[in-house]
């Protein structure tokens, strides 16, 4: 760790992992690691963001990724508050920087903000004076996700390096998929993609990814299986004719894993489709599933990014009287 | 009778790729006489002098595209502001799209449309009616009472009509009055909930989005139903290579098919997005480097008939949202010459080819005896320094939205005065004075 207080990030927002360099990277996957440690201890309360206010602001539900958050914020002694947001009163009128408007007039420090729509955080971010970070935005980013998984790789497997990660699923809607490949990439492994035709986004070769419509030929010899949801409404008919179809040609089952390399990881970002993406017996199975350690690092990973962003806060006008 | 004696010109000419230093008599609102001669032997009694200082006279320009919000939302364009802008932009004539509120789809609205352009508008206002009755796509309108009316064309603005059989039947029904159908090429239901073009750049943006094939589909359908119909068509906009090459091997084939292109589509790219620049969501969407070159050289080689604004204003609130929420649409009036005359400074065409694409063509594909320098036509008149650069403010502009996907940038070709039937409808200088007072 770079001394108790050093700059970390160059921003004052965490927007995507498009925008973060491999120091960055690795800096807040060292505090991060610190952080699991307080984690597991018993006392495990902070007061480093003491006085400071952060916002979840949800327009989109997730109890997984709010309460991690949340739990981030509160283990580093800020206030938090849950603002989730309806979809209906943006239909009343009120438009994403109306909201932002008056959010910024309550002079928070940190804004989390998920929103079914691409590019939300980053037109949140030029309107408020705080910082902010992408906590998911429509199909386009997710850091703080694809940093939990790597600090999940790197305390299984030490290097990134030739490291070979398969993404399988919906990477067509998935802005899990679009930052870990971005993040994972950068940090050395051999990101595939793999997915049926109608899941995967135009022009995709060109992410630096490989393409993969067979999963079985894209998990052999695979160190790490990253599986991704597979939303319910695009199940029947729309993206794939049904979900027994979906699960027999791109559902992670044993047959399927034994393809990858002897003791590769399985990773899920959660809620699971048990059934349709991924079999219970691989998912409940604790020597190859690492999707309860993700949650984990998720709660960790979340602290070491609101502390990196703290370092970068005014701190004299805070302190005046 | 009111005369006008403009002087030392560089007259253009665009019907016959004229470009000559000159003189130009107004008397009475029409274009007395013009020429390279004309007052070598003295001015004419009581003429009020107009000194052009070299700078470029030319016919007005005629928009084949514009949307306002009058009838229905006056907050975001009325016809008298949409006119101001056109006038701060050379242009003489603008052809206004029906999708209002109410649709344009029966005489009465026409005659509405004309009644207040008559009473407020400072440039002529021409009403597109629509092609179906509100815009629904499913039953044709009364399209030889709405030609009565003043209608000059049948267009369902900025939406394709998805069933074949309806848009057939229009088409046949169209062409009993020899009337002009204005297509929008944009597959509905390849299209839907689709903010730009598909491609690497959306993909990593992350924002749904549509091939250019759902342009193509639509040109490739209706030529061939132009083909069953002998319907005269006029595609509104295009911005596909793909497009342009169906149009062109169709126009090789004889069919009476014309298209046009908005100056956004010469100038920008998807690119442009950049991060979630919601002022650059237009339809069609800003599509490829390729399909934008393609644009630009379809309207070199003569094969795009036509420049439009596509102005379509739109309010703060609905521009101020995340892309995918974010409404459609670009104003575009007061950028549409200079815009356009960039590829007379990238010496892709010469100044009248340019200028032919704003004048001459529309007001032949309309029917309009405007659109050039002709003796006893209207004098509508644009005179503009094809040089002199500017940066776009969009706080300056005088459309009563501000959503310019130019701002900021540098433009050459800055319009001075504006003349329709030989009134003074613009002059920066005035307006310059005003300011300062």
């Amino acid at each position: 760790m770079r001394g108790v207080d050093g700059p970390i990030l160059q921003t004052s927002h965490l927007l995507g992992a498009a925008s973060l360099s491999v120091p960055e990277i690795h800096a807040l996957l060292d505090l991060a690691d610190e952080y699991v440690g307080l984690n597991r201890a018993t006392e495990r309360k902070r007061a480093l963001l003491k006085g400071r206010t952060l916002i979840n602001l949800f327009f989109e539900p997730s109890t997984r990724t709010q309460s991690s958050f949340e739990l981030a914020g509160k283990r580093l002694g800020a206030d938090v508050l849950n603002m989730s947001v309806r979809t209906s009163s943006v239909s009343k009128g009120e438009t994403l920087l109306d909201t932002a408007a008056t959010l910024n007039a309550m002079r928070p420090d940190m804004l989390v903000v998920r929103h079914q729509d691409a590019g939300a955080a980053e037109l949140l971010s030029r309107k408020v004076d705080c910082c902010v970070v992408n906590a998911g935005d429509g199909a386009h980013e997710h850091p703080t996700q694809a940093l939990l998984d790597a600090l999940t790789i790197r305390r299984r497997r030490n290097s990134f390096e030739g490291l070979i990660v398969t993404i399988c699923g919906d990477i067509l809607h998935s802005r899990v998929a679009r930052s870990n490949i971005i993040l994972l990439s950068k940090l050395g492994a051999r990101v595939r993609l793999a997915a049926p035709r109608t899941l995967l986004p135009a022009e995709v070769e060109r992410f630096g990814a490989e393409i993969y419509t067979d999963m079985r030929e894209a998990l052999a010899g695979a160190d790490i299986v990253m599986m991704l949801r597979l939303q319910h409404e695009r199940m029947a008919g729309a993206f794939v004719p049904s979900t027994r179809e979906y699960f027999r040609f791109y559902g992670l089952d044993r047959d399927k894993l034994a393809r990858a390399k002897p003791g590769a990881l399985v990773m899920h970002p959660g809620p699971m489709n048990r059934g349709v993406e991924i079999d219970s017996a691989v998912a409940d199975d604790i020597e190859v599933s690492v999707i309860q350690e993700q949650v984990e690092m998720g709660v960790a990973i979340r602290m070491a990014v609101l502390d990196a962003l703290a370092r970068g806060l005014p701190r004299e006008e805070r302190n005046a009287p | 009778m009111t005369r006008l004696a403009f002087v030392n010109a560089q007259l253009l000419d665009p019907a016959t790729g004229l470009d000559v230093p000159g003189a130009l008599l107004v008397e009475g609102g029409r274009i007395r006489d013009w020429g390279p001669r004309l007052f070598h032997d003295g001015k004419p009694e009581g003429a009020e002098t107009v000194d052009c200082r070299g700078r470029a006279l030319a016919p007005g320009l005629i928009d084949m595209r514009v949307f306002t919000g009058e009838p229905g939302s006056e907050h975001r364009e009325t016809l008298e502001s949409a006119s101001r802008a056109a006038a701060a932009g050379g242009v003489t004539t603008i052809v206004v799209m029906p999708n209002t509120d109410p649709v344009i789809d029966e005489p009465s609205l026409v005659d509405f449309i004309r009644r207040r352009a008559a009473a407020t508008a400072c440039v002529r206002v021409l009403p597109m009616a629509a092609l179906t009755r509100r815009l629904a796509g499913e039953t044709m309108t009364e399209i030889g009472l709405l030609m009565e009316a003043g209608a000059v064309a049948f267009t369902d603005g900025d939406r394709s009509i998805a069933n074949a059989r309806v848009m057939r039947r229009a088409l046949a029904y169209a062409s009993t009055f020899g009337a002009l159908v204005v297509g929008h090429a944009e597959d509905c239901d390849l299209s839907e909930g689709a903010a730009m073009n598909e491609g690497e750049f959306a993909s990593r943006l992350g924002i749904p989005s549509a091939p250019a094939a759902a342009e193509t589909i639509i040109v490739e359908r209706d030529i061939r139903l132009v083909e069953l119909t002998g319907a005269r068509y006029h595609f509104g906009q295009i911005s596909t290579r793909a497009a342009l090459e169906a149009i062109v091997a169709a126009k090789a084939r004889g069919l009476p098919i014309t298209c046009g292109v908005s100056a956004n589509h010469l100038t920008l790219n998807e690119l442009d997005v950049g991060p979630y620049l919601t002022f650059r969501k237009m339809k069609p969407p800003l599509r490829s480097e390729a399909d934008r070159a393609a644009m630009v050289e379809g309207v070199v080689a003569g094969e795009i008939d036509v420049i439009v604004s596509s102005h379509d204003p739109q309010a703060a609130d609905t521009k101020r949202q995340t892309f995918a929420q974010a409404a459609f649409g670009a104003v575009g009036l007061e950028t549409l010459l200079p815009a356009a005359l960039l590829l007379h400074h990238n010496e892709q065409a010469s100044l009248p080819h340019v200028l032919e694409k704003i004048t001459a063509a529309p007001a032949r594909i309309l029917g309009l005896e405007s659109g050039r320098l002709a003796r006893d036509a209207a004098a509508d008149l644009v005179l503009f320094d094809p040089e002199e650069s500017f940066a776009v403010d969009a706080g300056a502009l005088h459309s009563r939205a501000r959503n310019t996907p130019f701002e900021g940038r540098t433009f050459e070709g800055r319009v001075h005065r504006t003349y329709v039937e030989g009134i003074c409808v613009f002059d920066r200088a005035a307006q310059h004075r005003t300011a300062q007072a």
